[in-house]
């Protein structure tokens, strides 16, 4: 009789992934494997691996959109294999693009005929973007110097201390110097009559810029083109303005349609705003919008000729997915003019309660305006026990990610905690954030000090004078340590 | 006694219970240029978009782009779940960071790249190969400037040289950042960068030397070996060091898994960095890319941004800031799932599907292939015969049967050959090349006997004109023939500039 044997080693297929080797087994980490893995595995292993990323909702560090309805994932995942670039092949999509870009330039006020089509492009980001403006005016300048036979290769720009590091990434990369007026105290944005006195021959542009990164501000750009114009008509120069509107080009629009910041105002002759931003998209999307043709120069222009028709393009990325911009034309259409101001007051109503929330403490000081973006950013009273980077590590173990930063020169003492209100952040939330600061400074009062040595009474000091202890030997050097990461620690946040 | 009245504005009864297809909004046009004043309901606003998208090219039929289109339902899901990571915020994200550095390390030492045991790789994730080549050419002029200042000679005047078939992102470059392009012209039967010639374009203010593996044009390599070995003769004659830059873009993905043997890479010492796309060969969706650097010394510092946050300094050097984190996890994800085998097992299906469908065409007797058996797989052919009709009225016939084939004309000094590109990706069936061949047959047919008719109907009017003695009026379709004919000479004037 033959007894059937059963194949001993089982289909790896059968096992669960937990049931199987894979779970066992360290992953390559530099170099890739050899064999493949189940695909099963695969996700399992790398999801797994992500739980510890932190949780993107409560990353109250970012300005960058974090929920979208579930309709629009629906047309995200459909178009994911979409290369956006293929202008020939998805018409559709390329026109959606332009759609977009003629909405975002009536929002801005660019001065358009009834038929005109407006100059703007797409992009991956704010930076992208802001280095396509400046190499606009990089090139203008440059023209216009070469036709007056004058030495051109020294060009600058103004912008004020403020500004985030993309601007500084512009200036490095593409050989321009970067002027920066410094801020003060109390005074967290760019002065603009500073800024002003500060244009020489070699300005390519001045930027301004609408909703600072680290306190929410808005700049007066009105009164930086009137004292701009004013300088214009004096030396006969044509420094011009471009204004980085990352934040606040989808706020300022629905909250503050009165404020003249966009191209009502003669001087500023390019725009950038973040898609991704409060124009509540996913990471990965940014606008530049040029008042008109002339501000672009033609020679930076590419052409690329698909049968019978012209697509001209300037940007610096080239592939790259289609998502992101279908997503923002979803949102156009799909809230349209009062919903994006709906949603916009609804941010700042709940910036509002935090922000007395945090008053109420009596432990804060408020360093955000009420208008401009919906963010707040305060510092502590009284720093002689704690500082704000202990105050932001604690919240992490509540799940909060807070971030603390140092203001940039000549500020640098101020240390601020920002908390930025995006749109799916709610006064439920709010609330509980509230509740959890002051859960936070109650254990720090109960905690010594990490700043200073703790005194101790007199008659211990003489006793304890003659050793170190090692506690206190241990302490010291963390404070060096500390002081030395404290120190090192710049703004450059987004 | 208090009737109540329910509430009957008919607004009520068509928000509850209308589909969209029976309310007003398939009947109210959209702005298409200013921003709508009221607010929509979601559904609407998702099914004006996905309907009007219909009207897309199906991504998988686009036959032109060496992109990938197709990704396991499990790569889908990791990518729904980081769509709203943004891939900036180092501190906040440590694990996609790390999936980030770890995919540098095994691409870097799929490249060879000399690291030692504990050494970590140089080099960073990109949105593309345009920001990778951007970030590489900024290096080494960067470089070149500061070694030209220490001898004290002027620096304003860098170039670059490659062969004029690049990718449009070489020219970008060379425009934005001002750097001069010195192409090396190509010629009949040649279509890619000879080696002698560039080396001899090489001056002392050439930045570097651009390679490329996988050309967009024919999908061959150019043979790098080669172009290390004359270059270093000549940085040993003149005293410079001219370095190389291979753009790997379509091609880093294919050699080390067909072509081991094959030394382009950091294998070769006169190259410093390397540019991938993960969106092609990677087989990512678009929007990722790599650039490696040979080592620390060949990326100067004062180019690297450093974000510090409490406790971790984190170097970047990219030009995009903010961006989505899905592309990197789905990068690992392959790299992981597919292991080296798994690349090796897609790069020869590839490959097989590519020869089917190249004897399939040859098969045909037609057509004549300018793309070579080795090198990115894809077939470029072109019609031994233009005379009645070009490659360009085939690629338009195409694209009835939902084809998409691009027709495009070579670049300098090549203008006057014209071809059409298949590039077969990881999802390209052994049927659908098949299917492709017989629709390609069946177009040749159709042009054949379209040809034969307008040929037939203008000699019968000329024949005519002449018996009836009259000096004719050209016919309505000879008219409509030469103006056909003058528009289609000018169209053609296509430039090359695409991916």
């Amino acid at each position: 009789m033959v007894l059937s044997k059963a194949v001993s080693e089982s289909d790896m297929s059968v096992h669960s992934t937990f049931a199987s080797r894979y779970v066992r087994s360290s992953l390559p980490r530099y170099r890739m494997p050899e064999n493949s893995i189940p695909k099963e595995a695969a996700y399992q292993i790398i999801n797994d691996e992500l739980m510890l990323d932190g949780n993107p909702r409560l990353n109250l560090a970012s300005f960058v959109t974090t929920w979208m309805e579930p309709e629009c994932d629906k047309l995200i995942m459909a178009s994911i294999n979409k290369n956006y670039v293929d202008m020939d092949e998805y018409p559709v999509t390329t026109e959606l693009q332009n759609r977009c870009v003629n909405m975002i330039a009536h929002l801005f006020h660019a001065p358009l005929g009834e038929s005109e089509t407006a100059v703007g492009v797409g992009t991956v980001g704010s930076s992208e973007a802001i280095m396509l403006a400046g190499l606009a005016f990089k090139r203008r300048w440059q023209n216009r110097r070469k036709a007056e036979g004058k030495p051109f290769d020294k060009p600058n720009i103004i912008t004020g201390a403020n500004v985030q590091v993309c601007w500084e990434k512009f200036a490095r990369y593409f050989e321009v110097e970067l002027k920066e007026v410094k801020l003060r105290d109390g005074y967290y944005v760019m002065d603009p009559e500073q800024a002003v006195e500060m244009v020489d021959e070699n300005t390519i542009c001045v930027a301004a810029i609408l909703g600072s990164t680290l306190n929410g501000e808005f700049e007066d750009v009105k009164l930086l083109n009137d004292l701009l114009d004013k300088k214009n008509k004096e030396t006969g120069w044509e420094t011009a303005i471009h204004v980085d509107a990352a934040s606040g080009g989808f706020i300022a629009p629905f909250l503050y349609p009165e404020l003249e910041w966009d191209f009502r105002l003669p001087w500023v002759k390019s725009i950038n705003v973040s898609g991704h931003k409060y124009g509540l998209v996913y990471a990965g999307i940014g606008w530049c919008i040029w008042r008109n043709k002339e501000d672009l120069p033609e020679e930076l222009i590419f052409h690329i000729n698909y049968l019978g028709a012209d697509q001209p393009t300037f940007t610096l990325n080239f592939s790259k997915g289609s998502s992101q911009v279908i997503a923002q034309y979803y949102q156009l259409i799909r809230h349209g003019f009062e919903g994006y101001r709906n949603i916009m007051e609804n941010c700042h109503e709940n910036a509002m309660v935090l922000k007395e929330g945090l008053e109420k403490t009596g432990r804060f000081n408020i360093v955000s305006k009420d208008e401009g973006v919906p963010l707040v950013a305060f510092s502590l009273k009284d720093r002689s026990r704690h500082d704000e980077f202990e105050i932001s590590d604690m919240l992490r173990r509540f799940g909060w990610i807070v971030p603390a930063y140092t203001m940039p020169p000549d500020a640098q003492h101020v240390t601020v905690l920002r908390v930025v209100i995006r749109e799916e952040f709610s006064r439920t939330l709010a609330e509980r954030l509230v509740l959890d600061i002051e859960k936070v400074m109650y254990q720090l009062d109960a905690l010594p000090s990490k700043l200073m040595p703790p005194t101790l009474p007199a008659p211990l000091l003489a006793k304890t004078a003659a050793k170190r202890t090692e506690l206190e030997t241990q302490r010291s050097v963390t404070d060096a340590w500390k002081k030395f990461v404290l120190a090192k620690k710049t703004n450059g946040v987004c | 006694m208090v009737v109540s009245v329910a509430a009957t504005g008919s607004e009520t009864a068509e928000t509850l219970h209308a589909t969209f297809f029976s309310s007003r909004y398939v009947r109210d046009p959209l702005p298409r240029f200013r921003m709508p004043e009221q607010s929509i309901p979601r559904e609407a606003a998702y099914q004006i978009i996905n309907d009007e998208l219909m009207l897309d090219g199906n991504p998988r039929l686009n036959l032109a782009s060496f992109v990938t289109t197709w990704m396991e339902p499990e790569c889908d899901k990791l990518i729904v779940d980081s769509i709203n990571k943004n891939y900036v915020d180092m501190d906040e994200y440590p694990v996609t960071t790390e999936l980030q550095n770890r995919c540098v390390n095994m691409i870097a030492h799929l490249f060879n790249a000399p690291i030692k045991e504990d050494e970590t790789a140089i080099g960073v994730g990109t949105v593309g190969s345009s920001e990778a080549i951007m970030l590489a050419g900024l290096a080494f002029k960067r470089k070149w400037q500061n070694k030209r200042k220490q001898q004290g000679k002027p620096c304003d005047k860098p170039n670059i040289v490659t062969g004029a078939n690049v990718q449009v992102c070489w020219e970008k470059f060379a425009r934005y950042f001002e750097v001069e392009l010195k192409e090396v012209k190509l010629s009949e039967g040649y279509y890619v960068m000879d080696p002698v010639k560039a080396v001899e374009l090489v001056d002392e203010n050439t930045i570097c030397v651009a390679a490329i593996l996988g050309s967009t044009l024919t999908g061959e390599f150019e043979d790098v070996k080669l172009l290390n070995d004359l270059l270093v003769e000549k940085n040993r004659e003149t005293g410079w060091d001219v370095p190389i830059h291979v753009d790997a873009a379509s091609g880093g993905f294919i050699a080390p898994f067909l072509y081991p043997e094959l030394e382009w890479d950091f294998r070769l010492p006169l190259v410093k960095s390397i540019n991938v796309s993960g969106h092609k060969y990677g087989l990512v969706y678009p929007g990722v890319g790599w650039v490696i650097w040979r080592s620390k010394e060949d990326l100067p510092e004062e180019l690297i941004f450093h974000i510090n946050y409490l406790g971790t300094d984190q170097p970047t050097f990219t030009l995009n800031f903010s961006k989505g984190s899905s592309q990197i996890i789905a990068q690992y994800y392959q790299l992981i799932r597919l292991g080296f085998e798994g690349y090796k097992s897609i790069m020869e299906n590839c490959m097989e599907n590519t020869a089917i469908l190249r004897q399939g065409i040859e098969a045909t007797g037609r057509f004549e292939i300018l793309s070579k058996e080795a090198g990115v797989p894809l077939v470029a052919f072109s019609l031994k015969d233009s005379g009645r009709y070009s490659v360009f009225d085939i690629s338009e016939n195409l694209r009835r049967f939902g084809w998409i084939v691009p027709a495009y004309t070579m670049p300098a000094n090549a203008e006057h050959v014209a071809v059409l590109r298949v590039v077969i990706r990881e999802d390209f069936s052994r049927t659908l090349a098949e299917r492709l061949i017989s629709d390609i047959v069946k177009i040749l047919h159709e042009l054949d006997t379209r040809a034969a008719q307008v040929l037939k109907i203008s000699s019968a009017v000329a024949k005519q004109s002449a018996e009836d003695g009259i000096v004719t009026k050209k016919s309505v379709l000879e008219t409509e023939g030469e103006i056909f004919a003058y528009w289609r000479s000018q169209v053609k004037k296509k430039q090359t500039g695409v991916c």
